[in-house]
Order: structure tokens, then sequence, then C-alpha cells
């Protein structure tokens, strides 16, 4: 028995630390922890509500637009008012053109150097030793694939940018819809860019990643996990509830999905590096002290249930609920998923310019309330997205985000059962335990990112108590 | 190759559609060409951040990321994009460090992570042994040719540094003794970081701000050169986000914040906040963001020990250094006779809204007055604290005397009246 750490594990965003025990060349257990701590809900209190929908994006330059709509989503509730139906239709394009960005990136700057060898020169050597089993010249062609779908991606900020201001960081989602207003002009720029992205995703990045597939057939079977599924739903498709893709629940690859009741999500901290509490929270109520020298602890990232359950988020989750894709859960089946969930989305997005209506207003002016409380639940490209925010006196009181990489990270909960990538861990053949390459494909398909994972939320400090 | 005069007018100059990037390409590829600049090594070092930096340097168009990569930098260490990992990753850092000494750029994304030493932010595993940010930066920071802070975090603490900063994370140049280029923005601009880059590999150091800055991008502020400037001048003014009209009076940032945003805009030239409707946050400003906050009250928040409170309770001394850069804008602007009447009218002062409390010039005056406890030894000794307190502050502002000198003069004239 063999216990290796990976530190950094590199290629996902920001630091990790991934420690396996091998046995007879097979992964026997795994620990997974984020090594940053940043504590951006407590730098979110006490804040300006009207503020927070554009700075809670700072948590994650990757997936920065879905916390301004999760952010924005709270406090709609909290503010019980709704978005334009104009606002809401540039709201969903521009998440989607983030999704176009980040599924690209996720596949082909960070998903492919582990089945193909790029050009002979940094940042793709020294390479990593492994089973490169691509022959040569296709090497080449999804290399060129790699550059172009980094313009692509380019790209698909420059679309969001049309809408939003500006990438990462969007700056015009409000509570109501957005500041930007449709014109034909920006209609036709936003199609022109539109129609390139989907000519790329139809040609290259789906026939791509169907090819890895293929030379790599043996990751049909590893990273299975759980096969517990969960998805908050993603884009709205008109005023109430009713999204594109809808929210859900499956258990144990079950074809059959349930429905979702956010009342049943906890929160604990048995593994992670916080101050213990015995009971387990609903995000509303959390209240955590970091704590380093918490013995049993190894991560930053705390362990979200559901019905006492770990579940995983993401594309494959989305696809399986809405009954698109239900072949499998694995490395494979995770990276095929994530394409062919691009494609569905792009189609969403031509269906939205559709329904833009010029002159139209794209915000909903309100008055803020002194006093209220929401909760905003939406997907985000890797998962599972919330955001709770209390308000009272007209400042946040209490704010509370659970990431979708906090779902599909945690540590191991009280009964020592495994997060879902842990729990994915499991199995997966090692032939070089100098370069781990295979837990790297395995942890990789989850489109990690850990600076947004690591959270935490109420410290014993008295506010409000210091007066002049 | 190019003077750096030429450079720098092509910096400047930034009309749509032609990118800094597609100018600057063809001369740094015929320098290369005639030997006269090297691929330059480049280590990336990712702390305390969100990554945003490193996805905005992604949205580099011209050069493309494979001209950039492969052309321009040599970028051995960037944990986003290097196919090691693990301890053969941590072999390359080291290698490039041993045998370019004195030759690699750094680049830094992200705050400085400094609780419990630093180990609130591990990066990486040397035999063995967890090595924090700091500890790394410190290292090798030392032995680079150029140390670049990219993004408010690196350069400034920025939003990883805000009140109440459980990290306790500080800017780059908070750590090290050395001189650090600053490229500020929530994130930073693929062009001014391109563009930074270039002009390091081929003329050496730009010049800088007092903060560092680069005054290519950094040189002007974003209020100069608006396009809305001109609702500005003829006092039409917005009252909500998506309004026409300036957002000066909804908190616009623009007067205090340095950047050239509104003639360079973003992702390829298509757009940028206050054309699409909200109003600048002040991301490229050094106090982003706690000094930026409301981002739509003219006034910022004061963080003191023990909690927030509104500007109104400790008196218009203290109310922040934008709020004094703002309103001695305006104030300037209405002395000089720049605005017509129409402005002056504009710019009355609605009645604040219950829900909203705007705190105004006038109101905070008044609070002034009213208030027994806002002696001049009160407000003073609170500054102190205050710039005690907020990190930032405490660094920028204790250098410079005159601003207290300034702020003192101003006290005493308050009290008098």
């Amino acid at each position: 028995m063999v216990k290796k750490r990976i530190l950094p594990l590199t290629r996902v965003h920001e630091p990790m630390q991934v420690e396996v025990e091998v046995n007879d060349g097979q992964v026997t257990d795994a620990w997974v922890s984020g090594t940053l701590f940043r504590g951006f809900e407590l730098m979110l209190e006490n804040r300006d509500p009207r503020d927070t929908a554009i700075y809670a994006q700072r948590i994650c330059g990757i997936c920065s637009t879905a916390h301004a709509v999760a952010g924005a989503l709270a406090l709609e509730e909290a503010y019980n008012i709704q978005p334009t139906p104009n606002g809401s239709l540039i709201r969903n394009l521009i998440f989607g053109s983030d999704f176009i960005q980040n599924h690209l990136r996720q596949f082909y700057v960070l998903t492919l150097p582990d089945y193909a060898r790029g050009p002979n020169t940094s940042p793709f050597r020294p390479l990593l030793k492994g089973d490169y089993k691509i022959p040569k010249n296709i090497e080449e062609k999804l290399y060129e694939n790699y550059w172009k779908a980094t313009e692509i991606s380019a790209k698909a900020h420059q679309m969001l940018a049309i809408w939003g201001a500006k990438a990462p960081h969007q700056q015009t989602i409000l509570p109501g819809g957005v500041t930007e207003k449709p014109t034909a002009e920006k209609i036709n720029m936003f199609t022109a860019l539109l129609r390139e992205a989907e000519k790329f995703v139809v040609e290259k990045y789906i026939p791509d990643v169907y090819t890895i597939a293929e030379y790599y057939p043996e990751y049909y079977n590893i990273g299975k996990g759980y096969g517990n599924l969960m998805s908050y739903g993603l884009f709205p498709s008109g005023p109430g509830n009713d999204k594109h893709f809808k929210p859900g629940i499956v258990e144990k690859f079950s074809r059959k999905p349930s429905q979702l009741d956010p009342r049943k999500i906890t929160e604990e901290v048995e593994h992670s590096w916080y101050k213990q509490d015995e009971a387990q929270h609903h995000p509303y109520e959390e209240e955590t002290v970091p704590d380093m020298d918490k013995p049993q602890a190894y991560s930053w990232v705390k362990t979200p249930l559901y019905n006492n359950k770990p579940f995983e988020g993401g594309p494959i989750a989305r696809m399986w609920i809405n009954e698109k894709y239900q072949k499998g859960v694995s490395v494979n089946d995770r990276n095929i998923a994530r394409a062919l969930e691009l494609k569905e989305i792009i189609n969403f997005m031509y269906l939205w310019l559709e329904k833009l209506n010029l002159g139209q207003p794209t915000l909903n002016k309100h008055e803020p309330k002194p006093t209220a409380e929401g909760a905003g639940l939406t997907d985000s490209m890797r998962g599972q997205l919330g955001h709770w925010v209390k308000i009272k006196n007209g400042r946040t009181a209490h704010y509370q985000i659970i990431t979708p990489s906090a779902w599909n990270y945690s540590p191991k909960d009280k009964n020592n059962r495994r997060g879902p990538v842990e729990e994915a861990l499991i199995g997966t053949p090692v032939e070089s335990l100098d370069s781990l390459i295979e837990v790297g494909r395995v942890i990789r398909c989850f489109d990690p990112c850990f600076s947004c994972s690591v959270h935490v939320i109420k410290g014993n400090r008295k506010l409000d108590k210091y007066l002049i | 190759m190019l003077s750096r005069r030429e450079f720098l007018k092509l910096c400047m100059q930034t009309t749509a559609g032609m990118s800094l990037a597609r100018l600057l390409r063809p001369e740094i590829l015929k320098a290369l060409d005639q030997g006269e600049i090297t691929r330059s090594p480049v280590i990336w070092l990712e702390l305390g951040s969100c990554t945003g930096e490193s996805i905005s340097l992604d949205n580099t168009l011209d050069p493309d990321l494979k001209r950039l990569f492969l052309e321009i930098i040599d970028l051995r260490y960037h944990w986003l994009f290097i196919q090691a990992q693990g301890e053969l990753a941590i072999k390359t850092l080291f290698k490039t460090v041993e045998e370019d000494a004195g030759r690699f750029i750094l680049v830094v994304e992200g705050s400085v992570v400094t609780r419990n030493d630093g180990m609130y932010n591990i990066v990486l595993d040397r035999n063995g042994q967890l090595i924090p940010g700091i500890q790394l930066l410190k290292e090798i920071a030392p032995q680079a040719k150029h140390v670049v802070a990219v993004g408010a975090c690196a350069a400034f603490g920025g939003p990883g540094a805000a009140y109440p900063n459980p990290a306790k994370a500080v800017g780059v140049q908070d750590i090290l003794n050395l001189k650090v280029i600053n490229i500020p923005g929530c994130p930073s601009h693929t062009e001014w970081m391109v563009g930074t880059l270039a002009h390091l590999i081929m003329y050496g150091e730009p010049e800088l701000n007092n903060y560092n800055c680069p005054t290519m991008f950094f040189g002007k502020t974003i209020h100069d050169l608006c396009h809305r400037r001109s609702d500005y001048d003829n006092g039409k003014f917005a009252n909500y986000p998506g309004d026409e009209g300036c957002f000066y009076k909804i908190g616009c940032k623009g007067p205090v914040t340095y950047a050239d945003c509104p003639t360079r805009q973003w992702n390829n030239h298509i757009n940028w906040p206050v054309k699409a409707g909200i109003p600048c946050i002040g991301c490229a400003n050094p106090h982003f963001p706690d000094g930026m906050m409301p981002y739509f009250e003219h006034l910022p928040d004061i963080y003191l020990p023990g909690g927030k409170t509104r500007i109104e309770k400790i008196g218009a001394t203290l109310g922040g250094i934008t709020a004094l850069g703002i309103s001695s804008h305006m104030i300037g602007s209405i002395l000089t006779g720049r605005m017509g009447k129409n402005q002056i009218k504009g710019t009355q002062l609605r009645e604040p809204n219950p829900g909203e409390k705007a705190p105004v010039q006038e109101k905070i005056l008044d609070n002034l007055e009213k208030t027994e406890k806002t002696s001049q030894e009160l407000v003073l000794s609170k500054l102190d604290e205050i710039l005690r307190y907020q990190h930032n502050l405490n660094i920028k502002l204790m250098k410079k005397p005159s601003f207290l000198k300034k702020l003192k003069f101003w006290v005493k004239k308050k009290d008098e009246k």
C-alpha cells in the first residue's frame, strides 16, 4: 500500500491537493482538498445588497456569470420582483456565452493534455509519464483545434461582453434584469459570433470528445462514482419557475429522476478546517469559524449533503435528469455529456435571440426592501450553485454560498462516506506512481474550480456594536 | 526595432477593431527575428485569486494565445496551462528559477494570504513539506528580472483582502522589498497585461505612476475619457442604472479611477460598463473594493474595528478618499464655470429615498454641525485608527503627508464654520 500526494494538481482553477492510497496498481482510497481560504461570505456581510450580485462574482473568474445570476435571483426572491422578459432573455444569453467559453476551455485547455501530446515546448513540456495512445497525426489535428478553441472561447467572452459590458466579471446583471438594451446591431453581431461557435462545436468539439473516448474506451468504466446526480435547473424559460433544463434528483443511476426539495440541503464540517458544530445546518442558519488545528480535517471545502447523501452535479446530471443522455456515468460520459449539452444550449440561444423585443425595458426598476431574505438557486457550468441572503436594516446580515465544486469535491462526511469525486477515484488503475496521470483524468472530467469551493460563514464576531 | 516613443503611441492609440496586440505583434516578431530580443521565460504564480486574470489572458485575440505562448513568451510555469502536475511541475518551476535567474519575468495573480504564516494558501508540496504561497513568492521573486502583479488582488489586496479580510491578504508589494509593477483591474484587461509584458520584453520597465501602474494605460481618469462626459458637462444625469445620462449621481467611480476603459473597451473593443448602462465600480482604483462601495452611491462605507459604519456617523472628514476625490472634482468644475447653469440645477441632490438613505454632501455637512462628537481631535484620532486598520489605506496614505495635511486643514475649516 502506498500513499501519494499530488500538490499542485495543475490544469484546474486554483490550487488543489489530492492524496490517493494505491494498492496493487489501483486507487483504494482518496482525499481531495482545497488549499486556499479567502472567506468570501464574510466579506459579503454588511454590504449594500445592491452590490452583492456584482461583488459575489469575484469569488470565481471562470464562472463569474453564474454567481451574478444566483446573486440576482436571491435578491429578486428577497425583494419579490421578477426580471422583465427582455432582462431574463439577455441574462440567459450572457450566461449561455459563458457556458461556451467554459466548456471549450475545460475540454481543450484542461483535459486534452492528459490524453494527447502538444507541441514540443512549454507549457506542454515536460510531459507526464503516461499511456498516450493517439497517433501523431491525430494529435496534431487535436492541437490545431486546441488553438482554435482558445480563439472561439475568447470570442464567446466577446459575445458575453456585447450584453455584459466585459468578461470575466460582467457588470450588467442586476436584480430585475440587466442594464444593457437590445439593438439590431448587437443582435447581428451576437448571431454572427454564435454561428461561428456553433460551427466549431458541431464540427470539432463534439467529434474530438468522441475521438478521445474511442482511443481510451476503458474510461467508460473508470470514475463512475455513486451515480447520485442533482441539478437545480438551468435557464428560466419564461415567467415563473419553468426552466429549459429542469431541476431534479437521481439516485444510484436511476433512470427516473425525482423532484428536488431545497429544504433537504444541509452542510457539515466533520473533515473541514472549521470549528466543530454538532448538528447539520441549513444554509440560512450555518455558523462556522476557521480552525486549522482540527486533527481529522483535511480540506477547506465543506460537505454539503442532500437528504444526508452526497450528490454530484454538472452537465452529466443535467443531461441525465432531462433524459437527454443516460448512457452511463464515467470519465468519458461526463466529457461527452458536456459537449452534447453545449449544442443544446446553443440551440436555446437562437431561440432567446428571436424572442428579444426591441424597445421593451430590460430592467425592472424597484425599491430595495430594508428587511428580507431570499435564495437564488441555479445550475452553473459545473453543477448546482446556491446563494442565500438575509437582509436587515438595508444591509446584508448573512450571506451563504454553496458552490458546485463544494458538492463535487467535498471531503468525507461524519460517517466517513467519501465525497463524489473521492468515490469516483476508487478503482482507478494507476501505472506510474510518479505521474498519476490517470488520477488527473478522473478529477478533470468534473471540471474542477477551487477558487470558489472554499468558503466560510459566520464567525463569532459582534458587528454593529461599535459606535462613535 | 520600434522606438519606445512609437511603442507608447501604439499602446495609447486604440481604435475599434484594431487591437493593441495586433499592432505590436509584427514589431515583436521582427525584433525576435533580428535577435534584438529573446523569448522571455515567464513564471505565473496564482496565489489567493479567482483565476480571473488567467481567464482574461486567455481572452487575448491578437496575438492569439498560440502566438503569445509559442512566439512571444516562454510560459514555463502556470498551473492552468502546464501539462505536468505534482512533482514534475514543481521540478520545472525550480529549474526555471535556477537556470534563468535574472532573466525570467514573474507574474503574480491573486492576493498574498498571510494568516497562519500563509498556511491558508498552500501552493505546493516540496519533498513532503507544504509550502504556502507567501513563502514561495519570497523565495523566487528576488531571482526574477521583473515582478508584475496582475489584477486588483495582487496589486493592492483587492477583493481578496476586502473587509474583514478573513485570510489577512495583502498585495504583492506589501510583502516584497522589490519593485513591483502593478496592473490593477478586476480583472486586468488582457491588453494591459500583454502590452506591459511586451514593453518589458522590448524596452524594460515602462513609465509608472505613484502606484507603480504603467501610465500608458492608467494615465487618465475614466471620467476624462468617458463618452458620457458631455452628459456630465451638460448636466444630464441618470437616476437609475440603465438610464441615459451621466452616472455621476448614482455612484460612478469614473472620476477617481485611472484607466483607459472608455477608449480601449473590453473583449476586443466590444463594450465597457458605462456604455452598457452601469456605473464604473472603480475596479482599477487602488482602494477597490472597500473604498468604492456601495457601488451605487457617492460615498463609500467606512470599516472600523468592530464593524462598518455609515459616513454620516463619523462626519464628512472621513468621507473616504473616494468621496473627497469625487466631490472636489465637482466643486472644481462648478467653480471653473465648466458646467452651465442647467448643470448646477441638474446636480441638485434629490431627496434621499428612505430605503436607500443616499448620503449627500449637504446632508453630511448638516450632520457634522449637529453632532457634538465630531470635534477635530476626535475625527483625526478616528482617522488614524482607520488608516491603521485599513491596510491598503495605511500603506498608500501614510506615505503621503500632504494628504493628511490637507485633511486637517479641511477639518479645521469645517469646524470653524
